[in-house]
């Protein structure tokens, strides 16, 4: 069973749909027990970082998670999720995250090169780790990304995308995964990393 | 990079796939399920579905068929056709949208744009733009291109950018379905005045006009069409190719 965390943020209907088309078993739940009862985690988002932050702090969700994923349950963060998995950010000023997977979330804009921001659609994902989620994917396969603020490319990325900088696309330690793209959104190649990411 | 998309767009009436020639004349084509199963086996890079039903009960079908199609196809989903309200945005983005698209409800009420921006995210909102040349203007015009609104186009898409839109789509009223090629001076115009990816629509007949469009106008992002795929006369998966043939980064 999956414990696909609601916690007010986002829109889950693909996702909840999507881990359904690959025979997952999943809830969408906010409730320890639950999440307890869970074998694996997954933290959607999207929206603002502080905003998603605090939403998970009033849930006394921030701890939790923190504590499910020392204890070795796999955990994906996707989007903004997969943000709040790092150190900190500095959207709106600066706001700590669960501090999971080392490094920092900085914004696009400065980054890009002059690129469009928000950055939305579909960017080569290039593998640079044989990561565990990744193990059906292919090096130089698509994935959907929509996102304004990163994780520039460090000693903890599994895979990237270039978009005037290096853009960490998979984060990875231990048994905690983040993807900065859409699995739920970027067809069968993103169907195969959920899946992926179930049989762990 | 982020690549040069393809997309289908999908007018949706009382539960059904429908296109017209020059916005009239509407004939029925397929299910709408059935086409997005079809354009997404071929590498549709997103789907575009427009609800052109007036009556409530063609809107509840139109939400069950978004439903269907989410449910199945993992692909990015933009969803048009009488969005006048929040309650609009709510409604289909619960129903698996993930970007949204206004058009006439805009045009009544501009403020709708940066309330739906700061609500879902500017990424979330598309402003679609019907647009004709009057007397030599580019003019929006509203109610599925029967109605001049007297805007000027340009003007409209600064506007529609400062508000927060996080797309443009531009249909050329002057092409559509005429299948000689994009309106390239047009969206020429539109795109130099906006930050933001600009979709072209209206007016392509084969892959070569997807190739004339990416070539000469670098700044548009995606090309958008119906009859041409629809009716099986060109196939995604022939465009993208001819793209990649020709230097133009696709998804393949």
């Amino acid at each position: 069973m999956i414990a696909v965390i609601d916690y007010g943020v986002g829109n889950l209907f693909s996702l909840t749909a999507s881990l359904k088309a690959i025979g997952a078993d999943s809830v969408l739940t906010g409730d320890k027990a639950e999440i307890s009862r869970a074998d694996k985690i997954i933290l959607p988002g999207v929206g603002a970082f502080g905003d998603a932050k605090r939403s998970l702090d009033e849930r006394g969700l921030t701890d939790f998670i923190i504590g499910e994923a020392e204890g070795g349950k796999p955990l994906l963060g996707i989007c903004l999720g997969m943000q709040l998995l790092h150190e900190a950010s500095c959207e709106y000023g600066f706001c700590k995250g669960l501090g999971l997977i080392p490094g920092k979330v900085g914004p696009l804009r400065e980054a890009a090169n002059g690129l469009k921001v928000p950055a939305m659609g579909w960017n080569a994902l290039k593998i640079v780790k044989e990561c565990p989620i990744l193990k059906y994917t292919s090096d130089g396969e698509y994935v959907y990304y929509v996102h304004s603020y990163f994780v520039p490319k460090g000693d903890y990325t599994a895979a990237y995308s270039e978009y005037g900088v290096c853009v960490s696309g998979v984060t990875w330690s231990k048994n905690v995964f983040g993807a900065q793209f859409h699995p739920e959104k970027s067809g069968n190649t993103g169907l195969k990393i959920l899946e992926a990411f179930k049989e762990l | 990079m982020i690549t040069k998309r393809i997309i289908p767009c999908l007018d949706v009436r009382d539960g059904r796939v429908v296109k017209g020639k020059n916005f009239v004349g509407i004939r029925d084509i397929d299910d709408p399920v059935k086409l997005g199963r079809r354009y997404n086996a071929e590498g549709a890079d997103e789907l575009v579905f427009y609800d052109i039903t007036a009556s409530s009960e063609g809107r509840k079908l139109f939400i069950d068929v978004l439903e269907r199609v989410a449910s199945e196809i993992f692909i990015p989903l933009t969803v048009g056709g009488g969005i006048d309200t929040i309650d609009d945005f709510s409604r289909v983005l619960k129903a698996g949208a993930d970007k949204v698209s206004v058009n006439s409800g805009a045009i009544r009420n501009p403020s709708l744009i940066g309330e739906a921006a700061r609500k879902y995210g500017d990424q979330c909102v598309v402003l679609s733009m019907d647009i004709k040349r009057v007397d030599g203007k580019f003019t929006v015009f509203g109610k599925g291109g029967r109605e001049n609104t007297g805007l000027d186009a340009i003007e409209w898409a600064k506007r529609g950018f400062s508000e927060g839109a996080g797309e443009l789509v531009v249909n050329s009223i002057d092409t559509d379905g005429v299948r000689e090629g994009f309106d390239m001076e047009m969206l020429e115009a539109i795109s130099s005045v906006v930050d933001i990816p600009v979709v072209a629509s209206g007016g392509a007949g084969k892959a070569e006009h997807f190739v004339a469009l990416f070539k000469r106008l670098p700044s548009i992002d995606a090309g958008l069409a119906a009859g041409i795929f629809h009716n099986e006369e060109v196939a995604i998966f022939d465009v993208k190719r001819r793209l990649r043939e020709e230097g133009v980064n696709v998804r393949l």
